[in-house]
């Protein structure tokens, strides 16, 4: 009797805010992106294009102190072995996400309609700190830099594509503008992703009640808005 | 290393025979050895590919070793043996080619051009070694490609020698083999697979920017193979084989991708 109560009160106190395709995919997202970030900040090291270094304690690669001894390079091979094995993770995982999300419907419900007021007037609201955060709904801010990072993480892996195989795939490489400039758009594009990832997990602590429905998918009702 | 695990491959009579053309080699298997002992992730390559002490490796260096090979495969499937690279007008070729190898200029080997023989081992009709005045007579291209190093940076040069495929077929090379590798004079080796081997733009070169190469650039033989990254470029050249078995290659050995297609 108990259980049946409890099952009760968490159908009709409870909802969904997260499915389960979109808990799992973010977290496997996010494991995909600290393997691709950390191992890229090391091979952006072996021949820098800004006049500065990621410091090495904050990268993934090979044992630095062997591999300089040899070559000056401070464990590529390792790092390269973790940015193309991290990119099928990223790439397998993205497709299932995107095609999860194209034919669910979730991008449509979570992210749309968003217009340039709509983002004004939340922008305006949140600089006030009178945004209401609720769990499951997004507002034109959050719904902009969702739509934006998601953009930013196609490119990224176009413009991996054209860096890895500048032969092969030569008219990607060209469309990007050749091999130098796609270099250049391959760090931006982690740039954007990096601030991105710094908001996201500042808003985070600042509103840790969205942390539980991430893990869990359920939500007070409420406090929460279903997509169903 | 090499006396540590041994290596995939017996390298048989090339090995003796490197060891008598360079003085390199003494210092640098001492470097090898060096870091045999301190680099620890890229230390699993190693063992993964010679099937040696595969205790050693821990698990993580096991799945990315396995994910290398899968890459290794990904690529044969992706390259396309009729598609060339592309290539660009004379004016964009730098005169001044930067000197890249994992040791100082100093270092560099000095081989005299007038005893010079290319060694040819493997599964090839004739054996007998080429001299570099033979290897001249053969008939000659230029390309003006891009060179596209593993580190990340790129430069376009201009190469002249004698189509690979040209030379395979001069020697009776069994072109239905999985690989051919290279010897170099600084101890250096690396080998690539025979379709690559056969495509159009790769070349034994004797010069670079119409000059024939300077010591820092390889003289007397390099290879200059587009279709793929800079470590597969081998300068030095003293010795190749064609074979079946996997020969693996310096860097590669040291956890890089094999393949290294571009």
């Amino acid at each position: 009797m108990t259980d049946i109560t409890v099952g009760h009160v968490n159908r009709v106190s409870r909802l969904i805010v997260h499915p389960l395709t979109v808990r799992i995919t973010h977290w496997l997202n996010a494991l995909a992106m600290v393997i691709m970030i950390m191992s890229g900040w090391r091979i952006y090291n072996s021949d820098p294009i800004l006049p500065f270094y990621f410091p090495v304690w904050l990268t993934l690669g090979g044992s630095y102190e062997g591999s300089v001894d040899i070559h000056n390079e401070d464990g590529l091979a390792g790092a390269l072995q973790w940015h193309f094995a991290g990119m099928w993770l990223l790439a397998i995982n993205g497709i299932i996400y995107l095609a999860y999300g194209i034919l669910s419907g979730h991008f449509r419900r979570a992210f749309f309609p968003v217009g340039p007021t709509a983002v004004l007037r939340d922008a305006l609201a949140a600089l006030q700190f009178r945004l209401p955060h609720r769990l499951g709904a997004y507002n034109a801010v959050q719904k902009t830099l969702y739509l934006g990072v998601l953009t930013a993480g196609v490119i990224m892996v176009l413009s991996g594509l054209a860096i890895w195989k500048p032969g092969q795939f030569q008219e990607l490489t060209w469309l990007f503008g050749g091999f130098d400039v796609a270099r250049v758009i391959h760090f931006l594009g982690m740039a954007a992703i990096v601030v991105f990832l710094i908001v996201h997990v500042a808003l985070v602590v600042i509103v840790p009640k969205t942390l539980p429905p991430m893990i869990t998918g359920r939500a007070l009702a409420h406090e929460a808005h279903s997509e169903d | 290393m090499r006396e540590t695990s041994g290596t995939a491959v017996p390298r048989h009579d090339s090995i003796s025979a490197s060891k008598e053309l360079v003085r390199v080699s003494g210092p640098a298997r001492q470097i090898e050895r060096r870091l045999f002992l301190k680099q620890g992730l890229s230390l699993g390559a190693l063992t993964l590919l010679t099937g040696c002490d595969v205790t050693d490796t821990t698990g993580v260096q096991r799945v990315l070793n396995g994910i290398s090979e899968w890459n290794d495969r990904t690529q044969a499937a992706i390259f396309n043996p009729r598609r060339l690279m592309p290539t660009y007008p004379e004016s964009q070729a730098v005169k001044d080619f930067r000197y890249n190898a994992y040791y100082g200029q100093a270092q560099i080997p000095k081989i005299d051009g007038t005893s010079y023989k290319l060694n040819l081992y493997g599964l090839v009709d004739s054996r007998k070694p080429w001299t570099l005045d033979e290897l001249y007579a053969l008939p000659q291209e230029s390309q003006v490609t891009r060179h596209v190093c593993v580190e990340g940076w790129s430069m376009i040069g201009k190469w002249t020698g004698v189509p690979f495929r040209t030379f395979l077929q001069r020697i009776g090379a069994d072109t239905t083999a999985k690989y051919v590798g290279f010897e170099c004079a600084d101890g250096y080796y690396s080998s690539i697979d025979m379709a690559s081997a056969l495509h159009p733009q790769t070349f034994l070169t004797f010069k670079i920017s119409d000059d024939i190469l300077a010591p820092r650039y390889g003289y007397p033989l390099k290879l200059r193979i587009p279709t793929k990254l800079g470590f597969k470029n081998p300068k030095w050249i003293m010795a190749m084989y064609v074979t079946n078995r996997f020969p693996g290659g310096f860097w590669e050995d040291r956890g890089y991708n094999w393949f290294g297609g571009v």
